[in-house]
């Protein structure tokens, strides 16, 4: 079969990789249950503008269709990466990866744009409790991203410089439960703060 | 290549291009229901959170593979295992604040 294929891959290895999947998986689930609290959270406070701006005030819909349309995107590219890395086809993955990664800086772009903004229009984290509760959850999710962003870019520089090895493949795997979970967080996000927010 | 993991390994990209086709049909919904108003408010949220567990499911389905074959078991009951915890904390979250709140109004 393809290159990635014919790594020889002894069965301690398998086990091994099994087991940091499953350790990861483990971490994603309690990740998950992190952004259940701030969900909450958030759903407890909404309604306390103190008299400031509330959501319809400060929601745009269309810079939150344009961050869930990238968002989007970069999970189905880094899927396009990953039928890359199982057909051994480094180039395409190299490519794929870097594709994946202007996506998610795009929606760091808007995200950044879209606080910036908020906060000098006087409506920042300290401005009421509904506001503590947005800037929090969202920058979570926004924090998640950016990490994911600076993986990505080690992700690059090693299936670059070590090829398609085994342990890199591995992680390639690992990076890719980690950024499609963060699109699943966001699809959460606008349908729990952006839509209700702006109706 | 030969490693069991939570994450299928795909050798085609349909799955990916099916899964971008559902979740751009659901988030257009959900959008264009927020954006126009077309339904009562009420209506249009029970929607909107119906919409969103679809397109969680299809992410999960064609994103991260997770089936209930495939998939370890031990991944799937971690999985069943946070979904418990996190409808406690949200829906306990909710209802003791909820009810506290119209204590407190009444």
């Amino acid at each position: 079969m393809s290159s990635v294929a014919s790594m020889t891959i002894g069965p301690r290895d398998a086990e091994r990789y099994e087991e940091k999947d499953f350790g990861f998986w483990l971490y994603l689930m309690s990740d998950a249950v992190i952004f259940a609290c701030l969900f909450a959270t958030y759903l407890v406070m909404v309604g306390n503008a103190a008299g400031g701006p509330t959501p319809k005030d400060v929601f745009e819909l269309d810079r939150a269709a344009a961050e869930t349309a990238l968002l989007l995107l970069s999970s189905t590219t880094f899927g396009v990466a990953a039928v890359a890395l199982s057909a051994g086809d480094r180039g395409k993955v190299l490519l794929w990866l870097a594709i994946t990664f202007l996506l998610g800086a795009g929606f760091i772009f808007l995200e950044i744009g879209e606080f910036t903004g908020m906060i000098a229009q006087g409506a920042g984290p300290d401005r009421s409790g509904f506001l503590s509760a947005f800037f929090t959850l969202v920058g979570t999710h926004g924090f998640h991203v950016s990490v994911g962003l600076v993986w990505i870019v080690v992700m690059f520089a090693q299936v670059f410089f070590k090829g398609l090895t085994a342990p890199v493949a591995s992680r390639f795997m690992r990076l890719g439960l980690f950024w499609h979970f963060l699109d699943i967080i966001w699809v959460v996000i606008f349908s729990v703060v952006y839509l209700p927010g702006v109706l | 290549m030969e490693i069991k993991s939570g994450l299928q390994i795909e050798r085609t990209i349909k799955p990916y291009l099916i899964g971008l086709a559902l979740a751009v049909i659901l988030t257009v919904i959900a959008f264009g229901l927020a954006a126009t108003g077309v339904l009562p408010r009420e209506t249009t949220l029970i929607l909107i959170a119906a919409l969103a567990v679809v397109q969680i499911l299809v992410h999960l389905s064609f994103f991260l593979h997770i089936d209930l074959k495939t998939t370890p078991r031990e991944n799937l009951v971690a999985l069943a295992f946070a979904l418990v915890l996190i409808f406690i904390m949200v829906g306990g979250s909710l209802w003791i604040m909820f009810d506290l709140y119209h204590r407190m109004m009444v």
